[in-house]
């Protein structure tokens, strides 16, 4: 007998609206991300991908609608729920935002300090074998500023998975790096996530990238989820948002121009 | 009616900054651990803004204590009270130029490169990195930094009162061949250790707390950009500087 797959959902969102000021950055967004899954968030600068990020993480409040991560409404969490729940998310930033004044040994000690109270000989084994997973053993002693920019993504990264977390969010990972380091990051990402079980949310511009990483996309245009699919799928899209963004098109219904309020586009046409 | 919001605001801003930077102090407070954790990182900060700033302090305090001597010999040999130098100099020194010179360096020393630090801890997203690590950043690097400007700044202030009269002994005695045993003897008749070391000793804990406050705050709210970092740097100066000379008037008339 075949044995059916469950299939869980991590991440449930409903009817997500966010704004600033007057400016409605996101509007009646709903997705499920299965556990386990990397999904990415794509589309233009400015969209609001690293707004939903935020909201995930419970650094903003959505002004309607919910956000449920394994089964944890974080949209109405206390401050100290909160702290509860970040312990078990892990987030890449766009540019690593390792400790400066820290050695890598302490970067990725910070938060097993923090949050257990291991024997500092099994503290400095376990450090040891997330920065050999990177494949950076022996740079433990280095500060941030003696490394390139692929080795700061990777020590920010063994930092991000030290807590073993469920959930993985990543802004921008793979930005200003050069293709090895990307090769590099992008199994990483892929490795851990079939390893541990992760569910990982990645937030990006760059279409070829993580069209062989993701699982599945969701394409951000005007506040709202243009597109969504498998990357193979969205690349043959007709939506004209979605076509416009995976091609790279100037013409579309993403705009070039900035859009302001009192801008006569009329005069334009 | 834009007018008057403007000025409104121009009005409400200080005030409701005032409120934040208090509400700063709490959280900071209410974030106390007494951990060893904590206690390495405030020994890790003294030595950082403390003893680093022992030498400018020193300097100063040793140019401030010939200077004071030279200017009270020129103004009491009028009188032929020139044997009363080291009284003047002393009590000056303990009740109010020790703390106040000693707080207004510290703040330009100190306070500045505190501020510029978390700021720019800010601007490289470490502070937001740490609020995603569930590690509060008020306990890891607010707190620290102002509990070690308030243990700090009376010991610097204690070192810049002590090289003040080695300079006034040097210059005195040395120089102006005044009598080593009046100079000593009028200082252990003259000074009173509760009313004038140790009352100006309060002054320069309150200044520590002040500065460290100031710097910290101004840090942690500073704009995430390279001319926000330099305008809280600025602001940290101007405000601490502000800040403690009136609290010194506040705390002399009503304290002594």
């Amino acid at each position: 007998m075949e044995q059916a797959k469950i299939i869980k959902t991590a991440i449930r969102i409903r009817d997500l609206v966010f704004r600033r000021g007057r400016n409605t950055i996101l509007d009646g967004i709903s997705m499920d991300i299965q556990q386990g899954s990397i999904v990415a968030f794509m589309g233009p600068s400015g969209v609001g991908k690293t707004t939903i990020l935020r909201l995930i993480s419970g650094q903003l409040k959505p002004d309607e609608g919910t956000i449920e991560v394994n089964g944890q409404m974080v949209s109405r969490m206390s401050d100290r729920e909160l702290h509860r729940f970040r312990r078990n998310i892990g987030v890449l930033l766009q540019d690593g935002a390792l400790f400066t004044d820290l050695t890598v040994f302490e970067n990725i000690a910070t938060p097993l300090r923090e949050h257990t109270d291991l024997p500092e000989p099994l503290l400095r084994r376990l450090v040891m074998s997330k920065l050999n997973a990177v494949g950076l053993g022996g740079i433990e002693d280095l500060m941030p500023h003696e490394l390139s920019g692929g080795m700061a993504r990777r020590v920010a990264f063994a930092r991000a998975v030290v807590l073993d977390p469920g959930i993985m969010l990543y802004d921008e990972p793979m930005t200003g790096l050069d293709p090895i380091a990307v090769s590099t990051i992008r199994t990483l990402m892929r490795e851990t996530n079939d390893a541990l079980g992760l569910t990982s949310i990645v937030v990006t511009h760059n279409v070829t990238q993580m069209s062989q990483l993701v699982d599945y996309c969701y394409i951000m245009a005007s506040a709202k989820i243009a597109g969504e699919g498998p990357p193979q799928e969205l690349n043959s899209s007709t939506e004209p948002s979605v076509n416009q963004f995976m091609n790279g098109k100037m013409e579309g219904p993403i705009p070039f121009h900035y859009q302001t309020p009192g801008t006569p586009w009329g005069l334009l046409d | 009616m834009a007018t008057l919001g403007h000025y409104t605001s121009k009005l409400t801003g200080p005030v409701a900054q005032s409120g934040q930077c208090l509400l700063f102090l709490m959280r900071m407070i209410s974030s106390i651990r007494f951990s060893a954790a904590q206690v390495r990182s405030v020994l890790q900060q003294i030595y950082l803004i403390g003893a680093r700033s022992l030498v400018i302090v020193m300097i100063c305090g040793f140019f401030v204590g010939m200077v004071l001597s030279l200017q009270a010999i020129n103004a009491l040999e009028q009188f032929g009270a020139s044997d009363q130098v080291s009284l003047l100099v002393v009590k000056s020194l303990f009740r109010e130029l020790g703390p106040v010179l000693t707080a207004l360096l510290f703040a330009g020393r100190a306070g500045t490169s505190v501020t510029a630090e978390i700021g720019l801890m800010k601007a490289t997203n470490q502070i937001e990195a740490m609020e995603l690590m569930a590690i509060d950043p008020i306990q890891i690097i607010a707190l620290p930094r102002f509990i070690a400007s308030l243990i700090s700044l009376p010991l610097l202030t204690a070192m810049f009162n002590a090289l003040a009269i080695l300079g006034s002994v040097v210059f005195s005695i040395g120089v102006m061949d005044m009598d080593a045993g009046i100079f000593w003897s009028k200082l252990q008749t003259g000074i009173y250790f509760y009313k004038d070391f140790v009352g100006g000793m309060w002054k320069s804990l309150v200044f520590g707390g002040l500065v460290g406050l100031v710097a910290v705050f101004f840090g942690y709210t500073a704009k995430p950009t390279g001319a926000g970092v330099g305008t809280a740097t600025t602001n940290t100066v101007v405000l601490s500087s502000v800040l403690i000379l009136v609290f010194d008037f506040i705390m002399t008339s009503f304290f002594t």
